[in-house]
């Protein structure tokens, strides 16, 4: 049994439009020490994926369906106090802003220890001798320094490798990042990037990364999935996805990358822009943007505007594209006839 | 110090003259300080027995010197608080630079009152970095884009007017229909499409772009950089190009200039600064893109952060996070030094060759 | 966000598919404060058509028919149904009267403070430098003198040099000009804070760099999206100024008894709750409670409404 086992979750805001469905029909598993990255545009539904995790969705949002499973534990039915045992404990989050996390008003140390002594039962000074080994992980320069300045007193990068070091206080089984080096410098989010790595191997620890960066999951994750408008498109090893993507958006999302291009040529762009997701359209939610809902002889797949697609299996991969399904049953009818 | 650093650049100049004929744009020696220390009342402070006027300041910008050619697309690089916006607004006049010039067209322009640099706004135009408030949300598509119509061409009648924001609209890929309608309607790529139109409505010669793209997402983010290509060779611009994502550069610019701490520490055309960064800065922050081949990532590692531009390190600006620094980058501030193919870099380890 | 149609909604339908409208259309309190209020301002301003006697004119008074107790007391009078005043005044009719006098007083006085309080925080906020030091220190000036006491100075002064009876006269007027001067500073503050906040976006940049002139960008692009807590400050603004004039009128240095409004007929009445007579103190009371409550309640939901981190976050 995987460590972490997402199915068919279903999450929606009741909003006075109307329910909006955040995202619909989700489902991954997480295996202990695995890397796992949730790539998507703003819209798609990757943090209220990542927040629902843990039940964190505030009002209006509600999880509608579907079931989080931690180690067997059904998480999106746990009560409030079940929950606070794994949260931050077993499982723990690093979220794009620092002073999310951060209190203001309390130093380093106190906030260290103060995580530490909620969870376990130990005196101050184990505490902070715990918090001191992690800040020493984390690769801070002068540690116990560290320990009595406030959030305030530290830059940007100090205060993720903060933020990353409270994230391990408790020694977790999966770390939650999301966007985790979005709000930093290139030269700073490589450093936080490869720490993150790093440590996450060194423990064993899990890691669900989200991000929009594809140039950071692939270098960082094992397995990734790819959402649009609320759904998971592509799922399947990293490499294989970067490498040889299946999906129309995937393919497009990695072709309009600059480094794909001639320098000074038309970048390979994908026309329109992400749905809202009070106004779906229908069937494949890309359709509108796809080039390849015409088949070879120039008519318009009809399943692609009437039927929200299925998962297909190509290689290691499972994709939600009828134009790859045509494709590989095509493939297969072929075979069968010779 | 700054005499040090300003007399560096008036050896510099002549070399620069050398290689570009006539410039539309140079940057002579710009600086720009902000004050920390607010009014008067507050910079006095007790020291000694004594009242004594403190000032701190916020040093922006450090002796820049940059031409701008007609026709290229030059970006400037870095990461944040090097300095490369503060360049972007100093040019369009939006701050107005503490020491240096600025020359446009071989007229200087940072001295002009806002009546005097009137045919200039007409000339030169932003692009500005968050398409969520650049747009005015009182007015609508319409009124934004007639706004410098009307300022720029009084004489032209409301036809005229009207056939000229449906040009500029559907040149940018806008809907003329949709001109009723306010700037929230939109999504980030749209009202980014809008504010370029806005910026292109008065056939402007020259652009500055401050980060134009990073507040889009990644498939709006290739829309945006192609529209403002096509726009490029349609209407013969020239761009300074603000930006931290390198890849952009790479595919965008004509030239770099990368910037660290308010000085500029390279200048090359972009294949060769790609294919051969010499400075030791630009090196760490090519080795920091991540790139989609790697396996896992291959940065070259850089000591600390970046200092706060408040109290700058004296000698060279990076020394403190260089492994190649020395007792003489400690002390002596680098100049521009010509290389022989043309690239420009501010190190001393290159220039004695010990990198 | 996609369009489906290219047609522009209209006025009313952006005003239909606000989130104003759609919160007022949840909102009971807002729109019960919203139907005291505007039930108080159509009859206080159709007064002369509602009221049974013109309480201006002396020859309806019957000073024998003064101190009557409203209709559900023992020996009132059906002619008056709320009771009369010392001075045989029909309650009912006054009551109509003063809330016009105090309504008018109130929106004039608002009306004043919003033109000098916008103009000058715009100012400073845009301007910023030695005009903001200026216009700011002036207000932090003006705040240190209570709104009573340059009332008590205005009003002494010109009573002194002008008379009294030329007081009276423009009574309306003295009270819009001191309360309107006394408390511009109010305005001022909130819209120089929120000019701050706008002359910092980057489309006031872009007006810049486009060429436009100072005054232009002031009021076309700065302005107008300092609105929001304008309207939220002036509903309690209102309020305000409907209290400090009923506070002056009560201290005898606002509206006279002859043209009363609701503070002086508080005050009027005043004399008389230890007689029994409570009724002529205690109804213009709870008129002017229902009224600055209702405006108050309005004011409350409005900042809830407009408060962008609420709706735009």
């Amino acid at each position: 049994m995987a460590l972490l086992e997402v199915s068919q979750l279903d999450v929606r805001f009741a909003l006075r439009q109307g329910e909006v469905k955040a995202i619909r029909d989700v489902s991954f598993t997480l295996e202990r020490g695995e890397r796992l990255g949730i790539v998507g545009e703003s819209g798609a539904g990757k943090s209220v994926a990542a927040f629902s995790l843990l039940n964190l969705i505030s009002k209006p949002g509600f999880i509608a369906g579907g079931s989080i499973r931690f180690e067997g534990q059904t998480l999106n039915t746990m009560s409030e106090r079940g929950l606070r045992k794994i949260r931050g404990n077993r499982i723990s989050m690093i979220f794009q802003d620092p002073m999310m996390t951060l209190n203001p008003v309390l130093s380093i140390g106190e906030q260290m220890v103060e995580c530490l002594k909620a969870h376990r039962r130990i005196s101050s000074r184990e505490a902070r001798a715990i918090a001191l080994d992690k800040l020493r992980q984390v690769q801070i320069p002068s540690p116990e320094k560290r320990l009595d300045q406030y959030p305030h007193e530290l830059s940007g990068g100090m205060r993720q490798r903060i933020i990353i070091a409270i994230a391990l206080l408790l020694d977790p089984d999966i770390i939650i990042a999301d966007e985790p080096t979005t709000a930093l410098d290139v030269t700073i989010q490589a450093e936080i990037m490869a720490l993150l790595l790093d440590l996450c191997e060194q423990h064993n620890v899990g890691l669900i990364l989200i991000t929009h960066d594809l140039g950071v999951v692939s270098q960082v994750t094992q397995r990734m999935l790819v959402m649009y408008a609320g759904r998971v498109i592509e799922q399947g090893p990293t490499r294989e996805i970067i490498n040889d993507p299946q999906h129309p958006y995937t393919q497009g999302l990695i072709n309009a990358l600059p480094q794909m291009a001639t320098p000074g040529e038309k970048l390979n762009q994908i026309r329109g822009s992400m749905p809202s997701l009070s106004n779906l359209p229908s069937g494949c939610a890309f359709h509108p943007r796809c080039d390849f809902i015409k088949r070879a002889d120039g008519q318009t797949r009809p399943a692609c505007v009437e039927q929200v697609p299925g998962f297909v299996q190509t290689g290691n991969c499972q994709v939600a594209c009828h134009m790859v399904a045509e494709l590989l049953e095509d493939r297969r009818l072929k075979e069968e006839s010779q | 110090m700054s005499a040090q650093a300003s007399a560096a650049a008036v050896n510099h100049i002549p070399a620069e003259n050398v290689e570009t004929a006539t410039p539309l744009l140079q940057i002579r020696d710009l600086k720009k300080r902000f004050s920390l220390s607010g009014d008067f009342l507050e910079q006095l402070r007790f020291k000694g027995g004594k009242l004594v006027r403190h000032q701190e300041h916020v040093h922006a910008i450090n002796g820049v010197n940059l031409d701008i050619s007609r026709g290229e697309a030059l970006c400037v690089v870095g990461e944040s608080g090097c300095g490369k916006s503060t360049v972007a607004r100093t040019v369009m006049g939006l701050l107005s630079p503490s020491e240096g010039e600025i020359h446009y067209d071989g007229q200087r322009i940072d001295n002009l009152s806002s009546r005097q640099l009137l045919p200039y706004r007409k000339r030169m135009q932003m692009i500005f970095q968050n398409p969520y408030a650049s747009l005015n949300p009182r007015m609508t598509i319409q009124q934004t884009l007639e706004e410098p119509l009307r300022l720029h061409h009084p004489k032209w009648n409301r036809q005229q007017i009207a056939d000229k924001v449906e040009e500029v609209m559907r040149s940018v890929g806008i809907d003329p229909d949709w001109g009723k309608r306010f700037g929230h309607e939109f999504s980030g790529g749209q009202r980014q499409r809008i504010a370029i139109a806005r910026a292109l409505a008065v056939d402007p010669e020259f652009i500055v772009a401050d980060e134009p793209i990073s507040a889009l997402d990644v498939s709006i983010q290739a829309q945006v950089l192609n529209l403002l290509m096509e726009a490029q060779h349609a209407r013969n611009l020239t761009y300074l190009f603000i930006t931290h994502d390198l890849a952009v550069v790479e595919h965008f610019g004509t030239r770099v200039a990368v910037m660290y701490l308010g000085t500029v520490c390279e200048i090359a055309t972009t294949a060769t600064l790609f294919a051969k960064p010499r400075h030791p800065y630009t090196q760490a922050l090519l080795s920091s893109i991540p790139r989609l081949e790697d396996d896992r990532p291959q940065h070259i590692r850089l000591e600390g952060e970046v200092p706060t531009p408040v109290h700058l390190p004296s000698g060279c600006v990076f020394h403190g996070r260089c492994p190649y620094a020395n007792a003489r980058c400690r002390q002596e501030i680098p100049l521009l030094q010509m290389q022989n193919d043309g690239t420009r870099v501010a190190c001393h380890a290159v220039e004695e060759g010990r990198l | 966000m996609t369009m489906t149609t290219n047609k522009a909604p209209s006025r009313l339908d952006r005003f239909r598919d606000s989130f104003v409208w759609y919160s007022f259309k949840r909102d009971r309190t807002a729109q019960l404060c919203l139907a005291v209020f505007l039930c108080l301002v159509v009859a206080a301003f159709s007064a002369p058509l509602l009221a049974p006697t013109d309480p201006y004119d002396l020859r309806q008074i019957d000073i024998m028919a003064s101190e009557l107790p409203p209709f559900w007391i023992d020996g009132a009078d059906e002619q008056y149904s709320l009771g009369t005043d010392a001075q045989g005044r029909d309650l009912w009719s006054i009551i109509l009267y003063g809330t016009r006098v105090s309504l008018l007083i109130g929106f004039g006085a608002v009306i004043l403070q919003a033109l000098l309080g916008v103009t000058f925080g715009l100012m400073a906020g845009y301007l910023g430098g030695r005009v903001d030091a200026f216009l700011m220190r002036l207000a932090d000036i003006q705040l240190s003198f209570s709104t009573l006491m340059v009332a008590i100075v205005v009003g002494a002064v010109v009573k002194a040099t002008l008379g009294g009876a030329f007081y009276s006269q423009y009574a309306v007027l003295m009270l819009v000009l001191i309360i309107g001067l006394a408390e511009w500073p109010q305005y001022a503050r909130t819209v120089r804070a929120s000019v701050l906040a706008e002359r910092s976006k980057e489309y006031v940049d872009a007006a810049r760099v486009m060429g436009l002139r100072s005054k232009r960008i002031m009021f076309r692009h700065v302005l107008p999206n300092t609105l929001s807590p304008i309207f939220v400050i002036s509903t309690v603004q209102i309020a305000n100024a409907i209290i400090s004039e009923a506070a002056l009128s009560f201290l005898g240095l606002g509206m006279p008894e002859t043209h009363p409004s609701l503070g002086s007929l508080i005050k009027a009445g005043f004399d008389y709750i230890q007689s029994g007579s409570w009724w002529i103190t205690l109804i213009p009371g709870a008129v002017l409670v229902v009224l600055v409550l209702s405006i108050n309640l309005l004011g409350d939901w409005l900042r809830d409404v407009m408060n962008p981190r609420l709706y735009k976050g």
